[in-house]
Formats: C-alpha cells, sequence, structure tokens
C-alpha cells in the first residue's frame, strides 16, 4: 500500500510539472530564426522540398550516421544477447516445432508482401519530395520482413547476406560523406552532385543517394533485429 | 469540432497523458513486459510533445509542394526541428526498446517468470 501511495505522489508531482508546462505554452505564431533559416535555406541550397529530410540528411547527416550505427550496435548486442548458450538440443527442437501459420495468414501475406515492399521502396526514394525518408522506408520494408517470417515461421533468414548489405550501404555512406568532405562544404555535405530541377525525382544532390543507403541500412538491420528474436 | 483550445495545446495534453499513463504503469506494475510497455507508452508520449511544440499557428508540413509555395515557406510552414529530433528519438526508443525485450527474454530464461519479484538480487 504504502509503493502505490509513492506511486500515486510521483504521478501526482510529474502531472503538476507538465500542468505548468502547459499552463505557460502559447502556440508559436512565426517561426523561430534557427527553423526559418533551415525552411528557407533546405530549398534554396540543397534543392530538397522537404525540409526535414533535408535537416535529418544533411545538417544532422553525422548525427544520422551516429544513430545508424546505434541500430546496429542494438544488432549486435541482441545477437550476443539471445545466443544459444547451448547449441542444438532444446534450439533444434523449438525450431522444428513451430507450427505452420493458417491459411489466411499465408495467402494474405502472398498478396501484401508485394504491395508492403514496393511502397517500401517507394517512400526511401521519395524521400526528399515528399514525407518519408530513409528511416521509415527501412522500418515499412522492415514490417513486410515481418510478415514473410509469420507467414512461415519454419523459413530462415539469411542474416550473413543482410549483415554483408548492411554494412556495404555503411561503408557507401561514410564514402558519400568523405565525398562531400573533398568536393564539397563538410563532411556529409550533398552538395557536390548537381542540384537539378527543384521538384524532379532526380534533384537535390546526393540526398536520394544517401536516403536509399539509410533505407537499405535501416531496413536490413532491422529484419535481422527481428530475425534475432524469433530463434 | 469548435473547442477554442489551440490544436498543439490537445496534442500536449495527450502526449503528457500518455507520459503519466506510462509512469503510472512502470511504478505499478510487477510483470516485466508490462512495465516495457509503460516506457514505451512513455516515449511516445514526449514526442508527441515534442512533435506539438513545434506547431505554428494556422501552418502546414514544411514540404515544398502545391499546398506551401516556395515564397511562403518561411511564413506558412510548421518548425522543422522538433520533427527531425523526433524521428531520431523514435530510432533510439525502438532500439532501447529492443535492448530490453532481448534482456526480458533472458531474465525469462534464467527464472521462468517475468515477475520483478522473483529478481531480488539486484534490489538495493
Amino acid at each position: 500500500m504504502m509503493k502505490r501511495a509513492f506511486a500515486v505522489l510521483a504521478v501526482a508531482l510529474m502531472a503538476l510539472v507538465f500542468m505548468g508546462v502547459i499552463g505557460d505554452y502559447v502556440e508559436l505564431q512565426a517561426l523561430r530564426p534557427l527553423a526559418r533559416h533551415y525552411v528557407t535555406e533546405v530549398p534554396a541550397q540543397l534543392g530538397a522540398p522537404n525540409v526535414v529530410t533535408g535537416i535529418l540528411i544533411s545538417w544532422r547527416g553525422f548525427d544520422t550516421l551516429g544513430e545508424v550505427a546505434v541500430l546496429f550496435m542494438v544488432a549486435a548486442s541482441i545477437g550476443l544477447l539471445l545466443k544459444k548458450d547451448s547449441a542444438g538440443g532444446a534450439a533444434a527442437g523449438g525450431r522444428d516445432a513451430r507450427p505452420p501459420a493458417g491459411e489466411i495468414v499465408t495467402t494474405g501475406a502472398m498478396v501484401l508482401l508485394p504491395l508492403i515492399f514496393t511502397f517500401g521502396a517507394y517512400v526511401i526514394v521519395n524521400g526528399h519530395l515528399s514525407a518519408g525518408g530513409g528511416f521509415q522506408g527501412g522500418a515499412i520494408v522492415a514490417s513486410g520482413v515481418m510478415l514473410m517470417l509469420v507467414a512461415s515461421p519454419s523459413a530462415t533468414l539469411n542474416t550473413a547476406l543482410l549483415g554483408v548489405i548492411e554494412s556495404a550501404a555503411g561503408v557507401l555512406y561514410v564514402c558519400l560523406g568523405v565525398l562531400g568532405l573533398v568536393l564539397a562544404g563538410g563532411f556529409l555535405d550533398p552538395r557536390f552532385l548537381p542540384k537539378g530541377q527543384f521538384g524532379a525525382f532526380i534533384s537535390a544532390g546526393a540526398i536520394p543517394l544517401i536516403s536509399a543507403l539509410l533505407g537499405v541500412k535501416v531496413g536490413a538491420e532491422l529484419s535481422v533485429i527481428i530475425d534475432r528474436f524469433r530463434s | 469540432m469548435i473547442t477554442g483550445i489551440p490544436v498543439s495545446t490537445i496534442l500536449m495534453i495527450t502526449g503528457f497523458g500518455l507520459t503519466l499513463t506510462g509512469l503510472w504503469g512502470m511504478l505499478t506494475h510487477r510483470n516485466i513486459m508490462r512495465i516495457i510497455i509503460s516506457f514505451v507508452l512513455m516515449g511516445t508520449g514526449f514526442n508527441i510533445v515534442m512533435v506539438a511544440s513545434g506547431y505554428v499557428t494556422g501552418a502546414t508540413a514544411p514540404i515544398i509542394d502545391t499546398a506551401l509555395g516556395l515564397g511562403e515557406a518561411g511564413a506558412r510552414a510548421i518548425d522543422p526541428v522538433p520533427s527531425a529530433l523526433v524521428v531520431t528519438a523514435i530510432v533510439i526508443g525502438f532500439s532501447v526498446t529492443a535492448v530490453m525485450l532481448a534482456f526480458a527474454i533472458r531474465l525469462y530464461a534464467a527464472k521462468k517468470t517475468l515477475s520483478i519479484d522473483a529478481f531480488t538480487e539486484s534490489k538495493w
């Protein structure tokens, strides 16, 4: 009972803090100077209509690289945590004993999988033009992989190949960053490729390339994480 | 719906409500899975609050297209910085959740239960 009272007290105090925040909050009437800078400079300098993708891939590109590294470390640490202590025995039995998926799931997956993967690819490569980008599209692709694994539980994912793809995408990403350092203003500066026509599919310098690499990398990493959890 | 409350304030109240629900769940539940779900709920609440704080009255998404011309972008776009930060926050939240779930699997393998009452050796 004492514990519950402390929980009530903690939640009430936090609620008090949050109420103070909401009470003092006034909706912005105009952009802050930094935001105004981004909103005007992303289309003008980078030629990318989607301001958020422009920020994520150029000004915050180093941070995005670190984020992908975090995802990689999570995949590796989950592999370490969920490693089978005793190879064979119970592990092999568990995989064989998995019951097959139902008719509806299997048929639904056959219909939906091409759509999901196509949509994921669309979101990845249109990241500079409309809402989307590497992370979002990669997550969609990984959700398709998850449906695939649910529909055929006995299937195995080639994690070695996914690891190679993921590493290659990471290396290419860093290479593009170094190209930006050599040919343009700094590390991960996408302006070393021509800006092209504003709003066209091939435009905005290296942003679509970086976005595609990011999508491949995130999709592969999330698929590996999903696969680690089911074994 | 005419309420008189700005839309970003409604979003903020929702976000803080989710956060408090998550905090309450983390403090009261004894099952590790429920604690993880509460943690995710709390993170989602904070993400909603962050996105809401970037809203500008009457503005639209910061994507230059037919709805938002190049010239009026500075006047009619929302603040893109919180949105960019929240993309990062979602990815890191996913990573933390994945590691927590992996630890939950390990703990279950060790004690065959998910109740934190069984793991008293790490209690101070």
